[in-house]
């Protein structure tokens, strides 16, 4: 593990934002994912497309059941029954992984890509020390590696994660929440993985500890010049933390932008609304939610799916999909009210 | 002018193996007044381990303060026996954090809505039973016949908390003990359900006691907060003045780390120190995170008057006139 050196590399060089030069690490296309119910089919990804460059950090905004872990999942393949991938490709440094061998999926995860689910801190092993979870996922992907060797990684991935080295020969129950948390984080870059997957990773703690797991990512992902995305509904915390925002709806990429334009100059109306509802201290007693309910998946709106909630709805919304267009500056939107300003590619 | 609820010098210790070795100050010197005549919104804020579920345990009468004792309209809680009783658990509402964990899946919403009515005899025909169950939903903003009937699975997270609160409202409280009923909720509900509460002080004179760590939410409410540090006051008083000044380095810190949705406010720089584990010394709780720490910070700090409308327990305000605990209630705004 050769944490220090990595830490030199991305201090020099932080992706920009429009890289148009740099290949990106993680490309996401036209994913799609269908959930089979007895009630009928759900389409929970829609033509997902997105891109990530090294060293960036991308917040997955969006109600809940709007697709944001199905997203995660897909790209782990780790979707169960009744739900299927459909479709599209997921690349991660020049590997396409949709059509990678079972076994070859596997060893990719963790050592390319990982993933910290939602609440992972209730998915350590009661019965077993830290140390044996972390070295059970070494093993797992490097054979042959001395032990020695294996435990020196593990002690400076916790060491990373500002964990005493001492947390190796505990058990979960003997560690706090927020310590628990960073043992998971500390599991996820053992291999050091080309992209970290983080599902709402602070949403049980409180504010305090909060801030220390996210300033824990943000070092560990500089570290090792990883992307990062960042599922999670609190805006707050993706102005504090990410470079880039996407926002979900019903199972579609309705909008990504830079923090900076989606928190000044939101351009999709489901976008506008989300920022609006935002609490701050000047506004103070005044409580704006967005109306309406999110739609289910299994009898989508027709048209783009947030029309029946829209101020700006038209007739065009109510019959045609809008497509996730680029805008000038490199942002992308799917609404129909932008149509002029996209850039024709 | 009568007091609804009265806490006197409450302290809760949880203590483990029968010699006592290892005892928890989960709640330490608690005093605290709400007037009966002035319903107000008044929020307990505090990190996880800070005492604010064991207040709510306490008010609701799920365990009793080892000193200490807690008054309902003048009557001490746990000696409270049959119509007192029946009255104050009619009164004393609770809304939890978890909308999820709440109901039973094998029965509609109906069902926790039908049982605090036969419970407590609310209606004499199921005419009016359904009556006064739509008008509670009515109020939290639900349209009844979009929820009776359903089961729990068919709603969503906001609809359930929602109907947390009209199973409460349908008993017509004087208190609800509101514990974190918006951290399990998207952000874009939070709003509904706040306004929900307020609504439910300001049109029906309920007073409420918001607990949760999270001080956005709390500013938008509340009109007094109590800060909780492992079981004992750090500061409180109004809650503009404390969120937007605030004294104590721990509100500080807590302050310093709300993630605010806003790129020109960025988290503070300052360091932050892990918590130890185990048992506290005697002095103050917050002494060995606290950048500030002084010597006579192994004492435990008494509470000092700012102004009118705040306190604060910290010696960095030594100078200013010493408030006895029991008058903390003076602080706090309704």
């Amino acid at each position: 593990m050769n944490l220090a050196t990595a830490d030199n590399q991305a201090g020099t060089r932080r992706a920009p934002f429009a890289a148009g030069t740099q290949t990106p690490v993680l490309k996401v296309e036209n994913l799609e994912v269908t959930y089979y119910t007895d009630l009928g089919r759900a389409k929970a990804l829609d033509d997902v497309s997105f891109d990530l460059h090294a060293g960036q950090k991308l917040g997955m905004v969006g109600e809940s059941g709007s697709g944001k872990s199905t997203l995660a999942l897909a790209m782990m393949r780790m979707i169960k029954q009744p739900g299927r991938i459909e479709g599209g490709t997921v690349t991660i440094d020049g590997t396409e992984l949709m059509g990678l061998k079972d076994e070859d999926m596997r060893k990719a995860r963790l050592s390319k890509i990982a993933y910290i689910p939602q609440g992972a801190m209730n998915s350590l092993n009661p019965v077993t020390r830290i140390g044996e979870q972390m070295v059970d996922a070494v093993k797992s992907h490097l054979n042959g590696q001395s032990r020695a060797a294996i435990h020196e990684r593990c002690i400076h991935a916790l060491k990373s994660v500002d964990l005493d080295p001492a947390v190796f020969r505990m058990y979960a129950h003997e560690l706090s929440g927020g310590m628990k948390q960073r043992v998971c984080i500390a599991i996820g870059i053992l291999l050091e993985p080309k992209v970290i997957i983080c599902d709402e990773p602070t949403s049980a703690l409180d504010v305090v500890t909060q801030r220390q797991v996210m300033e824990t990512i943000d070092r560990v992902q500089k570290q090792i010049n990883a992307a990062v995305i960042l599922i999670g509904h609190d805006m707050g915390l993706m102005a504090q933390f990410v470079d880039k925002v996407a926002v979900m709806y019903a199972g579609r990429l309705v909008e990504i932008s830079t923090v900076r334009e989606m928190f000044t100059e939101p351009k999709h109306p489901y976008a506008q609304a989300l920022i609006s509802s935002l609490p701050n201290l000047d506004n103070k007693g005044v409580f704006q939610g967005i109306p309406g309910l999110a739609p289910s998946l299994l009898r989508l709106p027709s048209g783009c799916a947030f029309h029946p909630r829209c101020p700006y709805a038209s007739d065009r919304s109510r019959s045609e999909k809008p497509k996730l267009k680029a805008l000038p500056g490199g942002r992308m939107v799917a609404c129909h009210l932008y149509d002029q300003d996209a850039l024709n590619v | 002018m009568s007091n609804l609820l009265e806490l006197r010098n409450v302290t809760k210790v949880y203590s483990r193996g029968v010699i006592n070795a290892n005892a928890t100050i989960a709640l330490q010197d608690i005093s605290l007044t709400l007037k009966e005549d002035e319903p107000t919104i008044m929020t307990v804020a505090g990190e996880s381990g800070s005492g604010k579920t064991t207040l709510a345990m306490l008010l609701l009468g799920f365990i009793t303060p080892t000193t200490g004792e807690i008054l309902y309209r003048g009557k001490n809680i746990t000696t409270l026996r049959g119509k007192d009783k029946l009255a104050y658990r009619r009164e004393v509402q609770a809304v939890f954090q978890d909308p999820f964990a709440v109901f039973n899946p094998f029965y509609t919403v109906d069902h926790l809505l039908t049982v605090p009515i036969k419970q407590f005899k609310l209606a004499r025909t199921k005419a009016e039973a359904r009556k006064k169950m739509e008008e509670a939903l009515t109020a939290v903003g639900l349209r009844p016949e979009d929820v009776l009937g359903r089961f729990p699975h068919q709603l969503s997270g906001g609809q359930r908390q929602r109907i947390n609160v009209a199973r409460a409202l349908l008993l017509k409280p004087r208190l609800l003990i509101a514990d974190e009923p918006v951290s399990m909720v998207d952000a874009s509900l939070r709003a509904n359900i706040l306004e929900t509460l307020r609504n439910l002080q300001r049109d029906h004179g309920v007073s409420i006691i918001y607990i949760t760590h999270d001080l956005t939410t709390a500013y938008h409410i509340a009109k007094s907060i109590i800060v909780l540090y492992r079981g004992g006051v750090m500061e409180a008083g109004d809650v503009d003045t404390v969120i937007k000044e605030p004294q104590h380095p721990y509100t500080k810190l807590l302050v310093d780390s709300i993630p605010w949705p806003d790129l020109n406010r960025r988290w503070g720089e300052q360091q932050i120190k892990v918590r130890e584990g185990g048992g506290r010394s005697h002095g103050c709780p917050f002494m060995s995170r606290c950048p500030a720490a002084m010597e006579i910070c192994k004492t435990q700090p008494p509470l000092y008057e700012l102004n009118s409308h705040h306190t604060a327990s910290c010696y960095l305000y030594s100078q200013q006139p010493e408030v006895v605990r029991e008058r903390l209630s003076a602080f706090l705004p309704s």
